[in-house]
């Protein structure tokens, strides 16, 4: 089996520990997906990954290339290593898609994910969400003598926090984006 | 050189441009205009079917049997929904298929107009790839782009909805050469290294099996031609999945027979007990593995496949190589055969006196009977009636369709078309026709049972009118047989719905169709009946009575391994446990 390197997820096993070589723990993976910005193909993503019962923690799709007319869809996602293997020769395999890239396994990303928080209150309650929120660099975009809204941007754990911190405070509403996700370097 | 036309025109130009010759459909208000062109030219054969479901299985029959794509041709709303059957049915098993649909005006699409549905999405999941032409400039590179889908990489089922107005507006016409095809360009070539890396297994293996499938009738002639090519050079056995039979012979000296739930009992014994296997052009369905954690345990894999993502699906393989069979095919011998045409020979040779072993149990023998005709006995005859000539088989779903996978030989790629993926009752009789338009001076006989044959029973009228002379050989148990099967053995003999109370008379059916009905019951004249059928120069129902509580063996059982299969009645008690009941 030395002749042929091996990609991730391939092992030089037979079925029979096919289990304990790729494990059973689930794994999150953060993929980009370029595709044709054609009508329906977010539908056909969708479609795939509840069709086939693949999880889906988060999407954002936009279009970053007009010209092209090719939009990134970045999809959060959770599965076994052989689920994950599975999800990306899926989704590369539509007609549609130019390239899958597993930011979580090749190399160093950045993942930033948008939110717009609505927090009420006065007094007290009001000075602490505003000393919060300068803790964690989240932005007032609009603001009334009973409610902030916050603008945050960070990963997604660093928005749980401060939506967690929030709660008490009078939390109203929260607005995400999802995941927005890049390699680092060139 | 662009021309201006109309959508309709376009249509039916792209469609001649692409080589069809074949159209399978039925008109409707949304298609009216493609009609209307279909009506003024003569290159494009149309066939009319009786319903949308026909036409598409018709297709695959056309397309199966041609190795070129089938072209179905439907109206919007109801024509689409009845055509989603076979697609799915097509994408399971990897058809190429071009839909072509009808839709209502592109102005009042969203408006619930009448006969309108959202094909594009219904369709999404059912094929490779669809599209909706909202601009009669784009029309003619759309249609092309489908065929291009269509057709290469796994080959696949694709659908194009095209709105009246769009088919009424004149626009540009492309030719294939000229349109834009898109960036779809599934990789075709193996990576060498992991073909020499299943050269160096096929040089070291001691009890090798060739498992193949679709894939290889998929990917053209040659590929069958370089896999008999390689059976021979190395004297592996090889086994086959239903939908791969013919592309190695069945009459060849390493042939096992099929593998699976029905397969036979020495080809699942050297699955079980091969130490390589090279599976080409097969994706480890439930129906060839059985229990996952012990199918073939103790064997290196090998999977050649061109859909990356039937690599390591269920199960896990050592050397996985990308690409086309043909391709791969040919480098594997050159590789092959430049390291010297290396094989382990003797160990090889122990390897055929064991799988011998297994075949003198002769696993397809059963009890005949001189009173009342056996499935397997009326299929053996056909065999043996009907060997040498040259012939289509096609088949419904159930256990006429084991039954005809095990004792009917196949010699050649494209003669053997059957729902093996998704399993359609009513798949048979218009794949017939379909291959029968396509190879009009063929025998082409459907081998079928008599509930799956009323599915699609209205495509008998098709047969008539394009006298498409097809047999349909009905092995009429009067059952659900497969599902009464595994009643029997699962639901403790609770027959819930599965006798065929209130059959038609299939012999005045036939006559009321305009065919000819054949009868019997006997098995002394059995042969005769037959060729009474062959013989005759139009559209036969042959209504073969036969045994009524005939089951399908060997049988693997739910839930269990290749070397736990059941041989026949005596086997049978508590066989499946809970866990296998839930399977299907």
């Amino acid at each position: 089996m030395n002749a042929v390197k091996l990609k991730k997820g391939a092992s030089s096993h037979s079925a029979y520990d096919l289990k304990s070589f790729l494990g059973d723990v689930e794994e999150t993976h953060t993929l980009a997906v370029l595709v044709d910005n054609e009508a329906g193909v977010l539908a056909r993503v969708i479609g795939l990954f509840s069709g086939r019962g693949y999880n889906i923690e988060s999407l954002t799709v936009a279009e970053v290339d007009h010209e092209g007319s090719r939009s990134r869809i970045t999809i959060v996602t959770t599965g076994t290593p052989s689920i994950i293997v599975q999800i990306k020769a899926q989704l590369a395999r539509m007609v549609p898609v130019y390239a899958v890239n597993d930011l979580t396994v090749e190399g160093p990303s950045v993942e930033r994910e948008l939110a717009l928080l609505k927090v009420t209150g006065t007094g007290e309650k009001r000075v602490e969400a505003l000393r919060t929120a300068e803790i964690f660099r989240a932005r007032v975009v609009d603001s009334t003598l009973e409610s902030f809204v916050f603008e945050l941007t960070g990963t997604p754990e660093k928005i749980d926090a401060f939506a967690d911190m929030m709660r008490p405070l009078g939390l109203h509403d929260v607005a995400r984006t999802g995941v927005a996700a890049i390699a680092r370097g060139t | 050189m662009s021309r201006q036309m109309t959508g309709a025109d376009i249509v039916i130009q792209a469609l001649k441009d692409q080589g069809v010759d074949t159209v399978f459909g039925y008109p409707g208000g949304a298609v009216l205009p493609i009609y209307d062109a279909i009506f003024q030219q003569n290159d494009i054969r149309h066939i009319l079917v009786r319903h949308e479901q026909g036409a598409t299985h018709a297709a695959e029959g056309y397309a199966r049997s041609t190795g070129k794509p089938g072209v179905v041709l439907v109206t919007s709303g109801p024509g689409a929904t009845n055509a989603v059957t076979g697609m799915t049915d097509a994408l399971m098993d990897s058809i190429p298929m071009i839909v072509l649909s009808g839709q209502v005006p592109s102005f009042m699409i969203g408006s619930d107009a009448f006969q309108e549905a959202d094909t594009v999405g219904i369709t999404r999941p059912c094929t490779k790839h669809n599209w909706l032409v909202k601009d009669t400039d784009k029309l003619a590179s759309t249609i092309h782009e489908a065929f291009h889908v269509a057709t290469s990489g796994r080959p696949g089922p694709v659908l194009v909805d095209i709105p009246k107005d769009i088919q009424f507006a004149k626009g540009k016409y492309v030719g294939p050469k000229k349109a834009d095809l898109g960036h779809y360009k599934p990789q075709v070539k193996g990576d060498i290294e992991a073909i020499t890396a299943l050269v160096e297994l096929i040089e070291k293996a001691e009890k090798p099996l060739f498992y193949t499938g679709g894939g290889v009738i998929n990917s053209g002639k040659g590929a069958s031609q370089l896999l008999r090519e390689l059976v021979k050079g190395t004297n592996f056995p090889i086994t086959s999945t239903l939908m791969g039979l013919g592309a190695y012979p069945a009459s060849g000296d390493n042939w096992l027979g099929m593998l699976g739930m029905h397969g036979t009992y020495e080809a699942n014994l050297a699955t079980h007990g091969c130490d390589l296997l090279v599976c080409v052009g097969a994706r480890f369905d439930d129906r060839i593995t059985g229990r996952l954690d012990a199918f073939s345990p103790n064997s290196k894999k090998a999977h050649i496949d061109i859909d990356p993502s039937s690599i390591n699906k269920v199960i896990h393989v050592d050397v996985p190589i990308i690409g086309d069979i043909g391709h791969v095919l040919e480098d594997l011998l050159k590789i092959w055969k430049s390291r010297g045409r290396k094989t382990k020979a003797a160990e090889i040779k122990k390897w055929h006196a064991q799988i011998d072993e297994w075949r003198a149990v002769e696993c397809l023998s059963y009890k005949n009977s001189d009173t009342v005709i056996k499935p397997q006995y009326a299929l053996q005859r056909l065999e043996a009636l009907t060997k040498g000539m040259d012939r289509y088989i096609t088949t419904e779903v159930g256990q006429h369709q084991m039954w005809a996978a095990q004792y009917l030989g196949f010699e050649e790629p494209n003669r053997w078309m059957t729902s093996g993926g998704l399993g359609t009752m009513g798949y048979g009789l218009p794949a017939s026709v379909g291959a029968q338009i396509a190879h009009p001076d063929s025998l082409v006989i459907n081998v079928a049972g008599d509930a799956s044959w009323l599915m699609n029973m209205q495509e008998m009228g098709t047969a008539v009118q394009y006298r498409a002379p097809v047999k349909q050989m009905i092995l009429n148990n009067e059952r659900l047989g497969m599902v009464r099967q595994w009643q029997e053995l699962l639901h403790g003999e609770r027959y819930s719905h599965t006798w065929s109370e209130a059959l038609p008379d299939f012999v005045k059916l036939a006559e009321a169709f305009g065919g000819k009905g054949i009868r019997c019951s006997d098995p002394a004249d059995l042969d005769d009946a037959i060729m009474e059928m062959i013989n005759y120069d139009g559209p036969v129902i042959f209504d073969c009575l036969v045994e009524k509580h005939e089951n399908c063996f060997p049988m693997i059982p739910s839930g269990k391994a290749h070397n736990e299969m059941l041989m026949g009645e005596a086997d049978t008690q508590n066989a499946i446990d809970d866990s296998g009941a839930v399977l299907v």
